[in-house]
């Protein structure tokens, strides 16, 4: 019987002592993540440790010391030498752990001297990366699809740890991390980093990583967001120098070209088959989190756009709304966020589908006064 | 009192008071108008019990949502409301009225007053309660929904972007700690000025000593909680802008308030089961609490500590290094007087006589498990480490390690130690031992593979999750199902207890002490019309 509880034992500690990724924090791929690694693992060995001086005794004491043995109660009790021995030791051994704690929590906190910084904005629900020093950036959500997650289709390997576009960083710079908010409190966490930052509106937080190995490494948001805070991960490509490089570059292109495309949106229409159809798409990507695919809203916290008095009438009030947002409320501004031209979509199919009949043709041009006024 | 004849047999005496007046009204109007201290302490208990059934339901919920990835019950709207509302009911509706419970049928026996000092004000303090609660779950079917921020309730989620029935929360919230000031206030005057003679401030039980203390954290925590709710009040529908930096606020503001709340609060909801289970070891061990003095002084610095701890709650909000030091540090002390109190029981147990019944058993486990939330508590206050573990399963674990098989497990210990002098018979040992190993069991599979789930990077208040952590929670879910009906065992027993069965003696237990273990079982209405006399 004993003989099968310390095999077991032993199997469980050998199997958390190696089993270093799946049920264990990272080892991560940063010096920090690995300081912070091994400090985690001398805690809680050391904390075992204590465990298993404590409850031995006490086991110990509940199989000899038992009255069904027969023993009888020894009445010794107040010494002040054993409180001040039990008061001492842990005060040392909490003091060992204190100076390698602090000693990697000054260089976590140092920001100084980074080659490259980012911007990380976060909103319901989803990332804004910006890359300072370039003059670029782009949003990253979510690109699980609904019908994964409501079951209805097989789910991958990466479901709900997976976006439409990654943060892209190179190996060996150090990366220093603007980090905020635009509406509710989230947190940038890449556990792989050992990076977790709070994201706090109107106040801008700093943090820093220098990534040793190439990879995609995935995190998630930690502060609870709203509705979707579970679905706003975080994935970071991590690449060699002379692919960032490359990959800077054409993103760099394909934003000129954007622009060039957005003057050419200005001059040509789209049909209203074409708006529907691209509407709906950023409908379902942007908005339907909140009111709903159906348009229905959720009453008490999101109004409906069906049949709604904004969706149906003046159609300068309601593209204002979407441009700019609604200040104080969870409606953010889209202007920034999406092309003329998707603006021009997504408002066309609010004027158009769930029976809001309007025969409204929004167009990109139309977006575009408001939006510079 | 003065009016009392001089008895020399206390016994007689007691019948004799009781006689006189015993003219408590029947049925409802006798629960509704009671200024008696023991129906006061069963309405507490009773309530606690009732809202542990409620908000363990929600747990279910939870539970059974986050049974396999994917959504499949509730939304995720639904979903963050069950988490806020499962919090808020389990601390301040299960937990606290549960050890006032305790406090109101226990302090006056063990210091051998007739009373609680403010019995009317006593009646109050638990009769708001049910109104507070009422209020928060009617508040779950407004429409958008009731708390949807956590029991936290961090700005701005719980002003601008909250739903409409937030100032229900609010209303709520503050009648729940008006009740719990009242509470305090009339425990801390009991304790200062009905002691029986002859009963110095050192002599006092170990129980009444840890709510004299918890009493006076209550009075300076709860207020605090109060501003904060009434500025998220006013931000959210007066304009202000405490927590928006838009107006110039802050909405870290928020959590320095909130956790200079919270952080006592989690002592307030441990330190009374320091005090039950310095009273349950000794008694079952045989043996004198080995550090009396030693254990008064851990427990008042633990609490003078909890003041100064908070921000712990807040390593990545953007502090200043200097403040992150400072909190890792004084944070990390706390273990200091946490283990003088567990190397005490420790040593009260050795060389003891020790036998196992029930209240025995769940303390001998409350000091294993609340012990193991200690240690991921100190894991959690170094710093760096809680830049990963912040927010994940590992602090859900670290939570209810402390909560459930630390304040629950205590106050279960607690319950089945004086049923019988409360009810006059002794529970059924068999179902009792049951509730306890099925319990253990379950509890355990529950919470220990949340550290496992944590440290592999599962967020926390997340409705669904990623693949690789899919094995652990069908684990969980079933040990949270396993828990939850094991705890029908026990209002089984309970029942079973207060109908009938074996008579309970003066003393069930041999080697219990203390006051409430001369009078009679059952405690008969009023006791200690004149005080005992103190050894
Ligand atoms: C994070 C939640 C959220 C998202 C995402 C969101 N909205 Fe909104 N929306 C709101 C809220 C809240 C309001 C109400 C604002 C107010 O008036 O206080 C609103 C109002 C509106 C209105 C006015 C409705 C009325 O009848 O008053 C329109 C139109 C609208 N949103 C369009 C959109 C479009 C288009 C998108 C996607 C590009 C979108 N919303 C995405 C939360 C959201
Ligand atoms: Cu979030
Ligand atoms: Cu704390």
């Amino acid at each position: 019987m004993y003989k099968i509880i310390i095999t077991f034992a032993l199997l469980v500690f050998s199997s958390i002592a190696t089993a270093q990724s799946d049920y264990n924090l990272p080892l991560g791929v940063t010096d920090i993540s690995q300081k912070v690694y091994n400090l985690h693992m001398t805690i809680f060995y050391v904390c075992i440790a204590i465990g298993l001086v404590v409850f031995g005794l006490m086991f110990f004491a509940m199989i000899k010391h038992r009255k069904s043995k027969g023993v009888k109660a020894a009445q010794f009790h107040e010494s002040t030498l054993i409180e001040i021995i039990w008061t001492v030791i842990p005060f040392f051994i909490l003091i060992a752990l204190a100076v390698p704690a602090t000693q990697t929590l000054i260089e976590m906190e140092d920001n100084s001297n980074a080659d490259i910084t980012i911007k990380i904005t976060g909103s319901q629900w989803k990332w804004h990366y910006e890359y300072f020093d370039h003059d670029f950036g782009f949003y990253s959500l979510l690109s699980t699809s609904p019908e994964q997650i409501a079951n209805t289709k097989e789910k991958g390997v990466n479901y709900l740890l997976e976006v439409d576009k990654p943060l892209v960083l190179p190996i060996n710079k150090k990366v220093r991390f603007l980090v905020t908010a635009d509406d509710v409190i989230h947190s940038w966490w890449v556990p792989a980093f050992a990076v977790k930052q709070d994201a706090n509106p109107g106040f801008i937080n700093e943090a820093w990583t220098r990534i040793n190995e190439p990879g995609v490494y995935r995190g998630q948001c930690a502060e609870l967001c709203g509705k979707d805070h579970g679905f706003m991960p975080i994935v970071v490509e991590v690449l060699p120098e002379k692919e960032y490089q490359q990959w800077l570059d054409s993103q760099l292109s394909s934003v000129l070209l954007a622009k060039e495309k957005e003057q050419q949106d200005l001059n040509s229409g789209m049909t209203m088959e074409e708006a529907m159809t691209l509407g709906e798409q950023v409908y379902l990507s942007l908005c339907a989190a909140c009111h709903m695919p159906s348009g229905e809203g959720i009453p008490g916290a999101f109004p409906a756009l069906k049949n709604s008095k904004i969706a149906l009438g003046d159609v300068k009030k309601h593209i204002d709304i979407v441009v700019n947002g609604v200040e104080k409320s969870a409606m953010q501004a889209y202007g920034q966020q999406l092309s003329l031209k998707k603006l021009a979509a997504v408002i066309t199919y609010e004027r158009n589908a769930w029976g809001n009949n309007t025969g409204d043709l929004v167009q990109a041009n139309d977006v575009q006064q408001p939006a510079n006024k | 009192m003065s009016t009392l004849v001089k008895n020399n047999n206390k016994k007689a005496d007691i019948d004799d008071f009781d006689h006189a007046h015993d003219e408590k009204p029947r049925g409802i109007m006798r629960w509704l108008l009671t200024t008696n201290h023991k129906d006061i302490g069963t309405l507490y208990l009773g309530f606690s019990l009732l809202m542990f059934f409620v908000g363990g339901a929600m747990a279910m919920v939870i539970r059974a949502e986050l049974f396999q990835p994917g959504m499949q019950i509730v939304d995720p709207n639904f979903f963050n409301q069950m988490t806020t509302v499962h919090g808020l009911i389990m601390v301040f509706g299960a937990v606290m009225p549960a050890f006032v419970g305790l406090a109101n049928w226990m302090v006056p026996l063990m210091i051998g007053a007739p009373d609680m000092a403010l019995p009317r004000l006593n009646n109050w303090s638990f009769w708001i309660l049910p109104a507070a609660f009422s209020v928060l779950i009617a508040s779950l079917f407004m429409p958008g929904g009731g708390p949807n921020f956590g029991w936290t309730f961090y700005a701005p989620l719980s002003t601008t972007y909250a739903p409409d029935s937030t100032a229900l929360f609010v209303f709520a919230v503050h009648i729940m700690g008006i009740s719990s000031i009242l509470g305090a206030i009339n425990i801390i005057v009991t304790i200062m000025n009905l002691r029986a003679p002859g009963m110095s401030y050192m002599k006092m039980p170990m129980f009444v000593w840890t709510w004299f203390i918890t009493a006076f954290l209550l009075i300076v925590a709860i207020p605090v909680l109060a501003a904060a709710v009434t500025m998220i009040l006013t931000d959210k529908y007066f304009a202000t802008s405490f927590f928006s930096a838009a107006g110039g606020g802050d909405p870290v503001l928020f959590q320095h308030i909130f956790w200079f709340f919270g952080h006592p609060e989690v002592y307030i909801m441990i330190l009374p089961s320091f005090g039950i289970i310095s009273t349950i070891i000794p008694a079952f061990s045989r043996k004198k609490l080995f550090g009396y003095s030693s254990m008064v002084y851990a427990t008042a610095s633990i609490a003078l500590l909890s003041f100064v701890v908070w921000a712990h709650h807040m390593f990545t909000t953007g502090m200043p290094l200097a403040a992150e030091l400072f909190f890792m540090y004084s944070t990390i002390l706390i273990a200091v007087p946490t283990g003088v109190k567990v190397f005490n029981w420790v040593a009260t147990m050795w060389r003891g006589a020790i036998s196992f019944e029930v209240p025995m058993l769940f303390a001998i486990a409350f000091i294993i498990l609340f012990t193991i939330g200690g240690f991921s508590g100190l894991m959690l206050g170094i710093t760096p480490l809680d830049f990963q573990y912040h927010d994940t399963y590992f602090v859900v674990a670290h939570f209810h390690y402390v909560l459930v098989t630390g304040a629950i497990f205590s106050i279960m210990a607690g319950a089945y130690f004086w049923l019988p002098k409360w009810t006059g018979y002794m529970y059924d040992e068999r179902l009792a031992k049951l509730h306890f190993w099925l319990s253990l069991i379950s509890v355990n599979i529950l919470f220990f593979p949340m550290h496992f789930l944590g440290l592999a990077g599962m967020p926390r208040r997340i409705p669904d999750y990623a693949l690789q952590f899919a094995d652990f929670n069908q684990l969980v879910s079933l040990g949270g199902f396993a828990f939850g009906i094991s705890q029908l065992l026990f209002v089984v027993v309970v029942v079973k207890c207060v109908r009938g069965g074996a008579k309970a003696q003066e003393k069930p237990w041999d080697g219990a002490e203390g006051f409430e273990w001369e009078l009679p079982s059952p405690v008969p209405y009023h006791t200690f019309s004149t005080p005992p006399k103190v050894k």
